[in-house]
C-alpha cells in the first residue's frame, strides 16, 4: 500500500498517497490547473510548461502533471510568478501558431483557444514567427496542418504509446522542430491506419479529419440524385456530444429526424448490414471450423474479425503474410453500398448510377476504406461519402436544426431494420457477442447460456480479453463440434491487436476467432468521434450501446425478417455466389 | 543484398540489435555511407524492431548524422562567439572562393560539404574547423586552404 | 606579449596543479579498491567537491544517492559532452591523462556498487578516440587483473550541445533524441534503462581521484568554504593568453582579469554562453565560485572594440538551434528572444520592448524543463542590463 502524505496548495492541507501528482491533488481540492500536453490516455510529457505551479523552496516552478507529491510540500497555483509564466507560454505559442481561428475546423473546440480566452491574452503578442506551410491533404482521412502544431507531441505519443503504430514522430530540434512521419512523407505513404486516434487527442485543428460536407450537401442539392445514408451504432450515443448533450446520452431517434431534415431521400443503418456481416461471418467461421474439425483440411484458423478499416490497414502493413485469417467479409459500411446500389435500386427501381450512398461514421479509416479502388462490386464505388460523427453534428448546426426539439424517427425498414447484436457491434467485444448469439444457436438450436443473451466476459474495457464457449448438445449437421471448446480473444487499441496478431503469426494462437477493433474501446472510440476523449466518456458511451441493444425487441441478427427477406429475394444464402460477389473482399499486402 | 543491407546487417551484428544501439549503429552507417539514406533507416528499422518514423526522428535530432547525401568530405566551420571574434567570417569566404559553393552546399564533384557548427571545443585557438573528424585551428584563409587541400 | 604577465600566471599555475599532475596509476587503483563503499563517498562529501561540469552538486550526495538506491544494476557515466562554448578543459584532460579519469570512474563504481562504466564523448572530439581506445583497454585489463568487476565503454555523441544534460545524455546513450527527462525521478534513483545511475563530468572525476589520493583536508587548504578545492579554467577571446589554467576556486574576478586581459577587457562571460556577463566595473565585486558566480570553466574576455549586441546575437542564434525543442519557454522563447533584439536594433521595436524581453527571459528561467532554457537569462539579463545602449544603437 502506497505511504500517505500531508501537503498544503494554496494553504488548504491534503492528504494523499504518494503516488499522487500535484495536478491530481489539486484536482481533489477543485483547483484547475491548466494543461495541454497531458492527456488522460497517455503517459507524461511535461513539456508545455502551462501546468506549472510553485513549490517553497523551489528555484524553478515544477510542472504539477510530472511532479509526484511530497511531505510537507507548500504549493501555490496562482502566484503572480505562476500567472506571469501561464501567459507567457500562451503567448509563445500564439507567436509560432496560425491564428486564424475563425476560418479553422476547431474554432470552438480547440483548447489553446480556450486558454487564450481563459486567460485573457489581448494584445501581449511577441513578434510573429508563424511560417508558411503547406496543408499535408495526402490522405483521404486525416488533414495535418502544421502551421497550427503546438509540439505537445500528443499525436506522437498517441500513434507511438497507444496504438503503437509509430507513423508519426519528433524530428529535428530547436527552431527546426516538427512532428511528422518517415522522411516527412505525406500521411498517405507511410504506414498510417487512418485510425484518427491522434486526431481524437490533438488540441489544435493541426490534425483534422478530412471533411466530405461540402461534397454531401452538393448531393443533397442535386435533384438528380437519390441520396441514402447509413449511420453506424457508434454514432447514435455520441452525436449528442457535438450537440448539447452529455456524454453517453442516445439521440437515435432524433438522429434520424434530422438526417430526413437535412434531405436524405432515404435513412437507412447500417446496423442492418451489420447484421447481414453475422450471417456471412458466422457461416464463414462455421465452414472453416467444419473444413478443420470434420473434412481435416487446412483452415484458416483463428478467424480475424474485417470490420476495422484501420486493422485492416495495420495488418496489411505490419503482418502481410497472415492476410489468409482475416474474414473474407466486407464491413458493414461496405456490405451496405454494395447492396445499396444493386438491391435497393433493384427494389425502388433507381438507377444506382443516380444513387448516392453517405455513410456517417464513428471513424476516420471508413473514408480511406470507401476509397478502396476494390471497393465497387455494385459497378459504382460502392460508398460515395464518409462524414464523421463531428460532420454530422456540423451540418445539423448549419442546418439551422433544433436537435434537442425534434421528435424521434424511424428509419426506413428495407436496409434499415436490425436488432440488438448489431447495434452492439459498436463496443469493443461487440462483434464478438452478435456472432456467439448466432452461430450458438446455429449449432446447437439453442439460445447462448448467458442471462438475458448478455455475454459479459467479451464485454469491458480490459485491451485483450478471452473466453472459452463449451459445445454441447448439438444439432446433427454441426455434430462434429460436440464436446469442442471455441476460444476466442477480442483486442482493442492496435497495441493489443499487435499482441494477439503476433500470436497468429508465429503460429502459437489457440484461439479459433478474434475480433479485433483498431480504436481504444472500439468504434465508440473512433477517430472520428466527438472531442475530447478519455476512458470515462467511452465508458459512458459504451454501457449506452449495451441498453440500446437490451431495449431492441429483436437481439439476433439472424431474426431480423429484413435479413431473412435479402436472402430469400435476392443473395440466395450466406456465402452464396452473390454473396460473394457483393459482400467479400480481399485484402492488399503493402511494404511497411 | 544490397550494399547498404549489408553495412547494416554488419553493424547491427556488431554492435547489437537493442534500443540502446541505436547511435552507435547510426554512426557507421554515416561513417561507411557517408549519410543516412531511406534505405539505411529502414534496414535498420527493421533489424531494431522499431518503425521508421522513430529511426528518422532520432538521427535528425543529431546534428553530425545527415539524412540528405553530403560529399565525401564534410567541413564544419565553428560559428560560436570566440571562433567568430578571431574572424571566421575570412575563413569561410577563402574557403567558399575556393570550392566556389556557399556554407550549405556541396561541391558538384560531390568532394566537399561546407557547413557551420557550433563550438567544437578549440576556443582558444580558433578559429577551428573539421573536416570529418580531424581537427584543424588557429586558421587563416591560407592554413584552411591548404588543410582542404589535403582533401582533394 | 607581457613578460611579467606570463611569469605571473605561471605562479599561479604552479600553484594548483592536481588535474594534470602524473600519478602512479596502479597504486591508486589499489588505494581505492581497498577502501570501504562508504569510506570513498564519506571522504569525497567531506572534500566538498562540487560537480565541476557548470552545474555545481555535491559529488558526495549524488554518489551517495545512487549507493543509498538498492538495485543489482547500477551505472557510472563520464560526461565527456564538453559543448558549453569557451570550455576545452575535458578534451585536454582526455588528451593527457585519461586514466585518472578512468580511476575516477572506478571509485564511484566500487562507491555505489556498479559494474558498468561509460564514457559519451561528443562527436567533435572523435580525433581523441584511438588513443584514448587503447589506453582504456589498457585500464579494463588492469582492472580486470585486480578481480575488481568493472568494465568501461566509449560511447560517442553526434552534435548535440543538450546532451550534456545528465537526462538528455541518458536519453541519447538509450539510443533516443537527446529530450531531458522529467526531474524527478532524478538519474541516481533512475537514469540509464531506469537504473541508479552516476553522471559526472571529466574533471569532477579527477578531482575525485586526487581527494582520495591526498585527503579530503589537502583539498580544503584550496578554495572558499563554499567553493572547496580548485578548477580548471578555459580562457578564450581578448587575453592576454589563451588556454587551460588549474587556479584555485574563489578568485576575485578583477584578479582574473588583471591576469589574463589585454588590458581593455570590458566585460568577462562567466560560464560559457549559458553564464552570466560581468561588466567591468563589477569585476571588483565579482568572486568566481558558487558563492558568487559559478563556470564549468568557460571565461570568454571581451575588449572593448566588441560589440555586446554581436555578442549576444551570437549566444541566442546558438540556443536556438541547440535547443531541443521540446518545452514552450525554451523553443519558442529563445526564438522571440533574438528575433526581439534584432527587431529593436532595426527600429522595429521600441527599445522599451528589451523590457518585455526581460520578463521572458525570466520566465524562462523557472519555467522552462532543463538547465538549458532555463540558463538563456542569464547571458541575456546581464548583457541587456549592464550593455543596453549596444543593443538598442
Amino acid at each position: 500500500m502506497a505511504n500517505m502524505v500531508n501537503l498544503k496548495i494554496n494553504d488548504i492541507p491534503l492528504k494523499v498517497s504518494e503516488d499522487t501528482t500535484l495536478l491530481e491533488a489539486a484536482k481533489m481540492l477543485n483547483i484547475k490547473v491548466p494543461t495541454l500536453c497531458q492527456h488522460p490516455d497517455l503517459l507524461l510529457a511535461g513539456n508545455c510548461r502551462i501546468c506549472v505551479v510553485e513549490v517553497k523552496g523551489s528555484r524553478t516552478l515544477q510542472a504539477s502533471c510530472c511532479t509526484p507529491v511530497r511531505d510537507g510540500m507548500d504549493v501555490f497555483t496562482n502566484t503572480q510568478m505562476v500567472r506571469r509564466s501561464r501567459r507567457h507560454t500562451l503567448s509563445l505559442l500564439l507567436s509560432e501558431h496560425n491564428n486564424d481561428c475563425v476560418r479553422c475546423y476547431k474554432n470552438g473546440n480547440c483548447e489553446l483557444q480556450a486558454l487564450a480566452m481563459e486567460y485573457g491574452i489581448e494584445g501581449e503578442t511577441f513578434i510573429d514567427i508563424s511560417g508558411d506551410t503547406a496543408i499535408d491533404m495526402s490522405s483521404p482521412s486525416i488533414m495535418k496542418d502544421d502551421s497550427k502544431c503546438i509540439k505537445c507531441q500528443r499525436c506522437v505519443r498517441t500513434c507511438q504509446e497507444l496504438q503503437q503504430v509509430s507513423a508519426l514522430a519528433v524530428a529535428h530540434k530547436g527552431n527546426s522542430i516538427k512532428l511528422t512521419t518517415f522522411m516527412e512523407k505525406p500521411l498517405h505513404f507511410v504506414v498510417c491506419t487512418n485510425c484518427g486516434q491522434c486526431v481524437n487527442r490533438c488540441p489544435t485543428g493541426a490534425l483534422i479529419e478530412k471533411s466530405y460536407i461540402s461534397e454531401v450537401w452538393n448531393a443533397l442539392d442535386d435533384p438528380a440524385k437519390h441520396v441514402v445514408v447509413q449511420t453506424a451504432p457508434a454514432v447514435r450515443v455520441a452525436l449528442g456530444e457535438t450537440l448539447g448533450y452529455d456524454p453517453g446520452e442516445r439521440v437515435t431517434g432524433k438522429m434520424v429526424t434530422a438526417l430526413r431534415r437535412l434531405g436524405f431521400d432515404s435513412v437507412f443503418d447500417t446496423n442492418f448490414t451489420a447484421d447481414l456481416t453475422i450471417m456471412e461471418e458466422g457461416t464463414e467461421l462455421l465452414m472453416r471450423l467444419k473444413s478443420a474439425l470434420a473434412d481435416k483440411n487446412p483452415a484458416a484458423l483463428p478467424q480475424f474479425t474485417s470490420c476495422s478499416p484501420g486493422w485492416i490497414k495495420y495488418i496489411e502493413h505490419e503482418f502481410p503474410d497472415i492476410l489468409d485469417y482475416l474474414s473474407t467479409c466486407k464491413s458493414p459500411q461496405q456490405m451496405f453500398g454494395a447492396i445499396a446500389k444493386t438491391y435497393y435500386a433493384q427494389k425502388s427501381g433507381i438507377d444506382p448510377k443516380d444513387i448516392i450512398v453517405v455513410s456517417v461514421m464513428p471513424c476516420t479509416a471508413k473514408k480511406f476504406e470507401a476509397n478502396r479502388p476494390e471497393m465497387n462490386s455494385s459497378g459504382y464505388q460502392d460508398v460515395d461519402y464518409v462524414i464523421t460523427t463531428r460532420e454530422l453534428g456540423r451540418m445539423i448546426r448549419e442546418a439551422g436544426i433544433d436537435f434537442k426539439e425534434l421528435e424521434a424517427g424511424e428509419c426506413d425498414s428495407l436496409l434499415g431494420k436490425h436488432t440488438g447484436a448489431a447495434v452492439i457491434f459498436g463496443a469493443t467485444g461487440g462483434v464478438m457477442e452478435a456472432a456467439l448469439r448466432t452461430a450458438y444457436e446455429i449449432i446447437t438450436g439453442r439460445e447462448v447460456p448467458f442471462d438475458n443473451l448478455n455475454i459479459t466476459p467479451v464485454r469491458g474495457m480490459e485491451g485483450v480479453r478471452e473466453a472459452t464457449i463449451k459445445i454441447e448438445g448439438c444439432v446433427p449437421d454441426w455434430s462434429f463440434l460436440e464436446g469442442a471448446e471455441l476460444k476466442v480473444a477480442i483486442a482493442h487499441g492496435l497495441s493489443n491487436a499487435r499482441k494477439v496478431t503476433k500470436q497468429v503469426a508465429e503460429g502459437k494462437s489457440p484461439y479459433h476467432f478474434i475480433e479485433i477493433m483498431a480504436c481504444p474501446g472500439g468504434c465508440i472510440g473512433g477517430g472520428g468521434q466527438p472531442i475530447p476523449t478519455s476512458l470515462d466518456i467511452r465508458q459512458l458511451r459504451m454501457d449506452a450501446i449495451y441498453n440500446e441493444d437490451g431495449d431492441l425487441p429483436l437481439r439476433k441478427s439472424h431474426e431480423n425478417p429484413e435479413i431473412t427477406r435479402i436472402y430469400s429475394d435476392f443473395l440466395g444464402k450466406p456465402l452464396s455466389h452473390k454473396s460473394h460477389e457483393l459482400l467479400h473482399t480481399h485484402y492488399t499486402k503493402r511494404k511497411w | 543484398m544490397s550494399t547498404i543491407e549489408a553495412i547494416v546487417k554488419a553493424t547491427v551484428a556488431k554492435n547489437g540489435s537493442s534500443r540502446e544501439n541505436l547511435l552507435p549503429i547510426l554512426q557507421e552507417i554515416s561513417k561507411e555511407a557517408g549519410f543516412l539514406s531511406e534505405e539505411a533507416m529502414s534496414a535498420v528499422a527493421k533489424a531494431l524492431n522499431i518503425s521508421r518514423a522513430d529511426v528518422y526522428g532520432v538521427a535528425t535530432f543529431y546534428s553530425f548524422l545527415d539524412t540528405k547525401p553530403r560529399g565525401l568530405n564534410v567541413i564544419r566551420i565553428c560559428k560560436t562567439i570566440s571562433c567568430y571574434m578571431h574572424s571566421k567570417d575570412a575563413v569561410v569566404r577563402a574557403i567558399e572562393e575556393k570550392l566556389r559553393i556557399k556554407i550549405g552546399e556541396t561541391t558538384p564533384d560531390n568532394k566537399f560539404t561546407l557547413v557551420h557548427t557550433n563550438c567544437i571545443g578549440q576556443c582558444h585557438e580558433g578559429p577551428a574547423m573539421l573536416i570529418n573528424d580531424d581537427v584543424y585551428t588557429k586558421l587563416t584563409p591560407e592554413k584552411a586552404i591548404s588543410a582542404i587541400e589535403k582533401y582533394i | 606579449m607581457d613578460i611579467d604577465k606570463k611569469k605571473k600566471i605561471e605562479q599561479y599555475s604552479k600553484k594548483v596543479d592536481l588535474i594534470f599532475q602524473d600519478c602512479e596509476i596502479k597504486p591508486l587503483v589499489d588505494k581505492i579498491l581497498n577502501m570501504k563503499p562508504n569510506e570513498i563517498i564519506n571522504t569525497i562529501t567531506d572534500s566538498g567537491l562540487k560537480g565541476r561540469g557548470g552545474a555545481g552538486f555535491p559529488t558526495g550526495l549524488k554518489w551517495k544517492g545512487a549507493a543509498d538506491t538498492f538495485s543489482d544494476i547500477k551505472y557510472v557515466i563520464c560526461n565527456a559532452d564538453e559543448g558549453e562554448p569557451g570550455t576545452f578543459k575535458d578534451r585536454q584532460i582526455l588528451q593527457d591523462k585519461a586514466m585518472k579519469v578512468f580511476i575516477g570512474m572506478t571509485a564511484c563504481a566500487k562507491a555505489i556498487g556498479a559494474k558498468e562504466g561509460f564514457i559519451y564523448i561528443r562527436g567533435e572530439y572523435n580525433y581523441l578516440l584511438p588513443k584514448l581506445e587503447k589506453e582504456l583497454g589498457e585500464f579494463n585489463r588492469i582492472l580486470k587483473d585486480k578481480g575488481f568487476d568493472f568494465n568501461i565503454k566509449i560511447r560517442s555523441g553526434s552534435g548535440a550541445y543538450v546532451c550534456g544534460e545528465e537526462t538528455s545524455l541518458i536519453e541519447s546513450m538509450e539510443g533516443k533524441r537527446g529530450e531531458p527527462r522529467n526531474k524527478p525521478p532524478f538519474p541516481v534513483k533512475q537514469g540509464y534503462l531506469n537504473m541508479p545511475t552516476v553522471v559526472n563530468n571529466v574533471e569532477t572525476l579527477v578531482y575525485t581521484v586526487m581527494v582520495l589520493r591526498d585527503g579530503p583536508d589537502e583539498f580544503k587548504k584550496l578554495g572558499t568554504k563554499d567553493s572547496r578545492g580548485a578548477k580548471v579554467f578555459c580562457v578564450s577571446g581578448d587575453a592576454a593568453i589563451q588556454g587551460i589554467f588549474e587556479l584555485e576556486l574563489g578568485m576575485p574576478l578583477q584578479e582574473f582579469v588583471d591576469l589574463f586581459g589585454d588590458g581593455h577587457t570590458k566585460a568577462v562571460q562567466v560560464g560559457g554562453s549559458s553564464g552570466h556577463c560581468v561588466p567591468y566595473k563589477k569585476f571588483g565585486e565579482t568572486v568566481i565560485g558558487f558563492e558568487g558566480i559559478p563556470t564549468g570553466g568557460s571565461m570568454m574576455l571581451f575588449n572593448s572594440s566588441r560589440s555586446m549586441y554581436h555578442v549576444l546575437h551570437n549566444y541566442l542564434e546558438f540556443f536556438e538551434e541547440e535547443s531541443c525543442g521540446q518545452c514552450v519557454p525554451c523553443r519558442v522563447g529563445t526564438q522571440q528572444l533574438l528575433k526581439g533584439i534584432e527587431a529593436v536594433k532595426k527600429g522595429e521595436k521600441p527599445a522599451s520592448y528589451l523590457n518585455e524581453l526581460i520578463k521572458l527571459a525570466e520566465t524562462m528561467r523557472v519555467s522552462a524543463k532543463c538547465g538549458l532554457g532555463q540558463s538563456v537569462s542569464n547571458p541575456f539579463i546581464s548583457i541587456v542590463d549592464n550593455f543596453r545602449e549596444e543593443i538598442i544603437f
